[in-house]
């Protein structure tokens, strides 16, 4: 296998070589003949002693190259190294591993299935090709004291003592379905927690930046890529780091190491105030995109929208769009609140960083932007391009829901256009689901952020209610017309303005704490709003074709009327 | 942007024909900028002066200065067909220049006399550049 996967002709065991020599033992194992072409079968995982639980759990596919994960639980350190049934022994002691968890610098089309782990070893193995692939599983535990990465080494074993980390590592590839390389997972969020706090005890103090330097130093990556690392962590420039801006250095440092490219900015998953809300409320179904990233090797397949907008300008809009589908599944999550919270401060980040590093003038903004984005992200659930909200002041329920539906309308012009939902038929909705809407929607309707379950429900149904009594409800139309005036929309277009008064709030009704019901409702009103959102963009957009036919009808007219006068008069 | 020592740090320029040209004029108004600054002599230093304003108008362009209190010195060369701008925008893009500095400053891993290859600093001077052509 060794030969046939090119290892002996190169000399060693580089990332290719190594999921070759994999895949090939599948096949031995599974009784294929060892040649190349039998790694184009399906092939089960390889098996391979005193390995716990790795391979056949997560990676059951037969991709071109096996992410092969190996766990290295924590409560057995003491365990030495695996059997390999068929070939030589492909662990590599010249590879002092140091990471507690490695897995194995997972080619492109891979990642998507392997967390990032903390990898140094891992790492390694990008830096060191001599030493082949990680398998510092084993040996992690026995060569902490290797020589490169001593101190890198005694810290990782300080730290990976934790025992529960292999379930949760298990738990976590699990969770990460939505797999976002600049994401932190929870075993690594712990590791870099502990690595802080090797450096100074207390939690919310900063690490100095000469302390900082040191530490990043024995990463061994050149000094200007650190530079550019700190530069991208230190969000505050204040030449400290705080344990979110640690995190996100240590994190980006840790990719980095295993081959990915630095990003321009800072992705939203390493932004500071989404990291210490995190640190606080681990949200693993976070689906925060990445669209900052240098092209990460087609590690982000699914996201192809989030790609051609981040393409096409990668500026607000486009943010804002990934931000709140990320948000829409926060929303999904249990803690709602909090992404809300986080998730307006990490926007403003985003514009902020896209603005090229102003201070945090903007942070005022996104914190009243969160309730628009919440509904957004309910309509949204197709990961189309939702406007910016504008933002938005708390109080004024009815105002917000009207903005909702600006904006949901702007997004569902744009859904026609993008053709995404069936065409709908053109009848309206019947009256009575308005005012059934409207009990919920004037309940629900209290942009509170201290009350996300019911501000779900209030967007959803505020929405919904726009969408769904359109023309019939002419009074409440003009009451909110009236409002709508006031407001600070900047996404205020003619089109939208029929519509834009629709949803009859009144905002003193009491909010009702489904909190039981509420993802249910939510879903359903999501659906319920997708589809009369669809029904009312369709009939805009007819309507306003209608209009234009009478325009040069009329303009006809008139001129057939100017030239008929003078024969009439005469 | 030139250091203690007057070596340059970071030089950025529009692309144009002749940017050598420009490169010597930014060192020969090096000259100005330090004769400026001996003429302040003992006086303390504040921010007011630390804005050097026009230091050579010639007879295609105009040149400004700015010198930190730890003498690093902003050089800027400027179009004299580009009348519009006002002595405040000079200034106001010499503290932007010098917020980006400090921002710099604050990375331990930068070495103060190292060239500036920080990609923050680049698009700031980029933006910088592009609003006043």
């Amino acid at each position: 296998i060794t030969e046939v996967c090119g290892a002996k002709r190169v000399g060693y065991f580089g990332p290719a070589q190594f999921y070759i020599a994999l895949k090939l033992i599948a096949a031995a194992q599974s009784g294929f003949p060892v040649r190349i072409e039998s790694i184009k079968n399906e092939l089960p995982l390889p098996r391979f002693m005193a390995l716990k639980n790795d391979t056949e759990v997560r990676y059951g596919t037969p991709a071109e190259f096996h992410g092969v994960k190996f766990q290295v639980p924590h409560a057995t350190l003491e365990k030495n190294s695996y059997k390999r049934t068929d070939e030589g022994d492909k662990q590599e002691p010249k590879s002092p591993p140091m990471s507690p968890i490695c897995s194995p610098p997972a080619s492109p089309s891979t990642y998507q299935r392997v967390p990032l782990s903390y990898g140094y070893g891992k790492a390694r193995s990008g830096l060191e090709q001599q030493h082949g692939a990680p398998y510092e599983v084993r040996h992690s535990t026995h060569q902490q004291d290797g020589p490169s990465s001593g101190n890198y080494g005694a810290k990782s074993a300080l730290t990976c003592s934790t025992p529960n980390r292999s379930l949760s590592v298990e738990r976590e590839q699990q969770d990460s379905s939505l797999d976002d390389p600049w994401r932190i997972t929870e075993e690594q969020r712990d590791y870099y927690i502990n690595q802080f706090r090797s450096l100074q005890p207390d939690l919310n103090a900063f690490i100095s930046g000469s302390v900082a330097k040191n530490f990043f130093t024995k990463s061994k990556l050149p000094i200007p890529e650190l530079s550019h690392i700190w530069e991208l962590s230190d969000v505050d420039c204040d030449g400290a780091l705080t344990l979110a801006e640690f995190c996100a250095a240590f994190h980006l440092v840790v990719a980095r190491k295993n081959g990915y490219q630095l990003p321009e900015t800072l992705p939203e998953t390493l932004l500071p105030e989404y990291l210490q809300a995190a640190c606080l409320k681990p949200m693993r179904d976070c689906a925060l995109f990445d669209s900052y990233s240098e092209p990460l090797p087609g590690s982000q397949q699914p996201r192809d929208f989030s790609r051609t907008e981040k393409s096409s300008a990668g500026e607000v809009p486009d943010n804002s769009a990934l931000l709140q589908d990320g948000k829409k599944d926060d929303k999904q999550a249990l803690k709602v609140s909090t992404t809300l919270k986080m998730i307006p401060k990490e926007f403003q980040h985003l514009t902020v960083k896209t603005a090229a590093q102003e201070s945090n003038a903007l942070r005022a903004r996104p914190r009243s932007r969160s309730y628009s984005s919440t509904s957004i992200e309910d309509a949204m659930k197709k990961g189309e391009e939702p406007p910016t909200p504008p933002p938005r002041p708390q109080k004024s329920h009815s105002r917000a829901s009207s903005l909702d539906l600006n904006k949901i309308f702007q997004q569902n012009t744009q859904a026609v256009r993008s053709g995404w939902l069936p065409p709908p038929p053109p009848a309206l909705p019947p009256r009575p689901s308005v005012s059934q809407t409207e009990q919920p929607s004037e309940v629900e309707l209290h942009p509170q952020m201290n009350r996300p379950p019911s501000q779900a429900e209030e967007n959803s149904s505020a929405k919904k209610e726009v969408v769904l009594s359109q023309p019939p409800s002419k009074p409440a139309r003009r009451k909110l017309r009236t409002e709508a005036q006031g407001l600070e929309t900047p996404e205020l277009s003619p089109t939208i303005n029929v519509t834009s008064s629709l949803p009859a709030v009144k905002p003193h009704l009491p909010v009702q704490k489904q909190s039981s019901k509420q993802k249910r409702a939510i879903q359903t009103a999501i659906r319920k709003n997708k589809e009369a959102n669809a029904v009312l963009a369709r009939l805009n957009s007819e309507l306003q074709q209608q209009l234009k036919e009478v325009h040069k009808e009329r303009i006809a007219l008139e001129t057939q009327l100017e030239q008929l006068r003078p024969v009439t008069v005469l | 942007l030139f250091s203690l020592q007057n070596y340059p740090l970071y030089i950025r320029s529009v692309p144009t024909e002749n940017e050598l040209k420009f490169h010597y004029t930014v060192h020969t108004s090096l000259d100005v900028v330090d004769e400026k600054i001996s003429a302040m002599g003992k006086a303390l230093v504040d921010q007011r002066e630390l804005y050097l304003g026009l230091l050579y108008p010639t007879e295609d362009y105009k040149v400004y200065g700015y010198v930190t209190n730890s003498k690093v010195k902003f050089v800027m060369v400027v179009d004299s067909s580009n009348t519009a701008l006002r002595d405040n925008e000079i200034r106001s893009m010499f503290r932007k220049l010098h917020n980006s500095y400090t921002d710099i400053m604050c990375n331990p891993f930068y070495n103060p006399g190292d060239r500036i290859h920080s990609r923050a600093f680049d698009t700031m001077v980029n933006s910088m550049m592009m609003q006043m052509c």
